[in-house]
């Protein structure tokens, strides 16, 4: 159920920054938190739609990329403070790459995101045995389209709470 | 989940017919040219002394002509001019009754019930200007099984016309695609070289990916997510069992046999880095072959199993390099522009295949194993995976092409010859991906 929710909220994210025209990229791309949050009615504490909506789940990575942008660091310092309050939880960080890249490569791709996003928050104290890795490469795309903001949308790691 | 699929065990008997063939043939296509002629063919569907006989044999002439046409290097004469019927042809054919429609090379044959419940089918191809049967051989096999012999007739009528091995009597594994691209369903499936056949081998409710036979087309290595842990696998297509290879930490994936079937070689990824290692299937022992902190992955041993070629981005983007299988020797063979990736092994040994990026574009190509002569075969939006043909005369690959917002947009097989000449999208029942040509299915000789 849960990875099913997963491509609504991106939608969703989608569908408000065109429709308010502030739509390029960044602006929603890192999941920033913003007034979104109240669209959606009340949120489970400690959620992947809190995580999601409040927090930002995921990231985002240039062409044939894995390091970490600066608004990506913002995000997953985030996601450290939220897993760091909700201590129980255990997440799987997902690694993707867009469909521009042969499936392989792609796989290998997306386990280097994943990977670096959980180094990242393991830097930020989060304990490692409390984050699981797994690249889907091109497989699981988020948004669909052959196009340049697609492919966007598509390269990132998400982190799911198990 | 696993769907079990065994082989129609294949008991073929060869009978040669008592022929002289002369050693000097006129009629022989030179296939090493680019874009040779089609040779026009003449293949009479196949007699039978009643209508379940007859019916078999015009299934067995259809097959064969389907088979030569999609080389590219036949054309098979309309049916309908011919002159000489059937029934006469067993006792002698009249070549200038086949001259007159430019028939260059003649094939026909017959079929029959054995006593024993067996099917037998022979068939003979004549030189039509030269007057000499250059071929003629009789098999038997169980009545389901009538295709593989029309399969290796159309082999062995390949084989003396252009002096090299056919590829007809193969099948392919590939993966089946369908359903939203978001959460694409993708089964194992396997079928004849021409489609026929089509069977799937897993229920597509685990993702499944680049399935490669191994050198007895008897196992298939791939990679599957069950229990949402990626991993390679191995399924024994007769009795239905897989096994998971090895108990590693991290995903392992882009598996391939070795040539001598006792190996695996594939990418582990470890804390996000992937190397190559070389399992042996026997002693379960891995062995690291790259120790580079950049991707290392798509590696294809070649045919004598002494070197490797794989693809690694620790030149900055996805190249091509070689080794020898125990690391050692490494060497860069691709320096052009872009990415090059999945190289895939000739089974002559002589080539490799790859796929490469450049701009907005993907190819697949073909090199020299030093890296030298590189030709672009095909080119589309995106082009992936090359495959090659038993007899390292036809590539197969996938192509996908844009997809709209909505997820549009097929993806399908494709075979192109060597040269660059002769595109043709394979039928799939649905959207079709990772295709792996199996090698000629064995032949029982008696």
């Amino acid at each position: 159920m849960r990875l099913r929710i997963l491509p609504v909220i991106a939608l969703l994210f989608l569908v408000t920054a065109c429709g308010t025209g502030t739509g390029t990229g960044s602006k929603y791309s890192t999941g920033a938190p913003g007034t979104l949050g109240e669209r959606f009615g009340s949120v489970v504490v400690g959620s992947q739609r809190d995580l999601a909506v409040n927090v930002g789940d995921r990231v985002f990575f240039d062409t044939d990329q894995w390091s970490l942008k600066s608004e990506a660091r913002d995000v997953l310092k985030r996601q450290a403070v939220f897993l760091k309050r909700h201590d129980s939880l255990t997440v799987t960080i997902e690694g993707h790459a867009d469909e521009r890249g042969t499936r392989e490569y792609n796989l290998a791709l997306g386990e280097r995101r994943a990977n670096t996003a959980k180094d990242y928050l393991v830097s930020q104290g989060v304990s490692a045995n409390r984050i699981n890795t797994i690249s889907y490469g091109k497989e699981r795309p988020a948004v669909l389209g052959s196009n340049p903001a697609a492919w966007a949308q598509n390269r990132r790691s998400v982190t799911v709470i198990n | 989940m696993i769907k079990k699929f065994a082989f129609a065990l294949l008991a073929l008997f060869f009978l040669p017919l008592t022929l002289a063939t002369p050693a000097h043939a006129s009629l022989k296509i030179d296939i090493t040219r680019g874009h040779a002629q089609p040779l026009p063919i003449a293949i009479v569907d196949f007699l039978g002394k009643n209508r379940t006989e007859r019916s078999s044999g015009q299934q067995v002439a259809e097959v064969i002509s389907n088979n030569l046409s999609n080389s590219g290097l036949f054309a098979p004469i309309d049916q309908e001019s011919f002159i000489q019927t059937a029934d006469s042809l067993l006792v002698q054919p009249r070549f200038g009754d086949w001259r007159i429609i430019n028939t260059q090379a003649l094939v026909y044959g017959k079929v029959e019930m054995q006593e024993d419940g067996r099917l037998r089918v022979e068939f003979r191809l004549w030189d039509v200007f030269a007057e000499q049967q250059l071929v003629g051989q009789a098999f038997y096999t169980e009545p389901d099984n009538w295709r593989r012999i029309a399969h290796v007739i159309s082999d062995k009528i390949y084989e003396r016309l252009t002096g090299e091995d056919g590829y007809f009597d193969s099948r392919l594994v590939y993966i089946a695609e369908s359903g939203n691209a978001r959460r694409r369903v993708k089964r194992l499936a396997i079928m004849d070289q021409d489609g026929a056949n089509h069977r799937y081998l897993t229920d597509g409710n685990t993702l499944v990916l680049t399935p490669r036979f191994s050198p007895t087309a008897q196992k298939i290595t791939y990679m599957a997510y069950y229990s949402n842990r990626p991993r390679v696998y191995i399924l024994d297509i007769d009795t239905g069992r897989e096994e998971v290879l090895g108990d590693f930490p991290g995903m392992t994936f882009a598996p391939r046999f070795s040539p001598d079937g006792k190996s695996v070689i594939m990418s582990l990824s470890h804390d996000g880095n992937a190397d190559i290692y070389l399992m042996n299937l026997e002693t379960r022992r891995i062995r690291q072959l790259t120790t580079n902190s950049a991707i290392d992955t798509s590696p294809s041993m070649s045919p004598d199993g002494k070197r490797i070629v794989f693809s690694s981005d620790r030149g900055g983007s996805p190249q091509l390099y070689t080794m020898d299988v125990d690391g050692s020797n490494l060497r860069r063979v691709s320096f052009g522009n872009g990415r090059y990736n999945t190289p895939v092994w000739s089974p002559r040994g002589d080539m490799i295949a790859f796929t490469r990026q450049l701009g907005g574009t993907f190819y697949i190509g073909v090199m020299r194993t030093d890296g030298s002569g590189e030709r672009l075969l095909t080119e589309s939006y995106l082009d992936e995976g090359p495959t090659w043909s038993p007899n390292g005369r036809v590539i197969s690959f996938f192509r996908q092409e844009r997809m709209s917002r909505y997820g549009d947009g097929k993806t399908r097989l494709f075979t192109v010859d060597l040269t660059g000449y002769n595109l043709r999208e394979m039928q799939t029942p649905n959207d079709a991906s990772d295709p792996a040509w199996s090698p000629l299915l064995p032949i029982e000789q008696r």
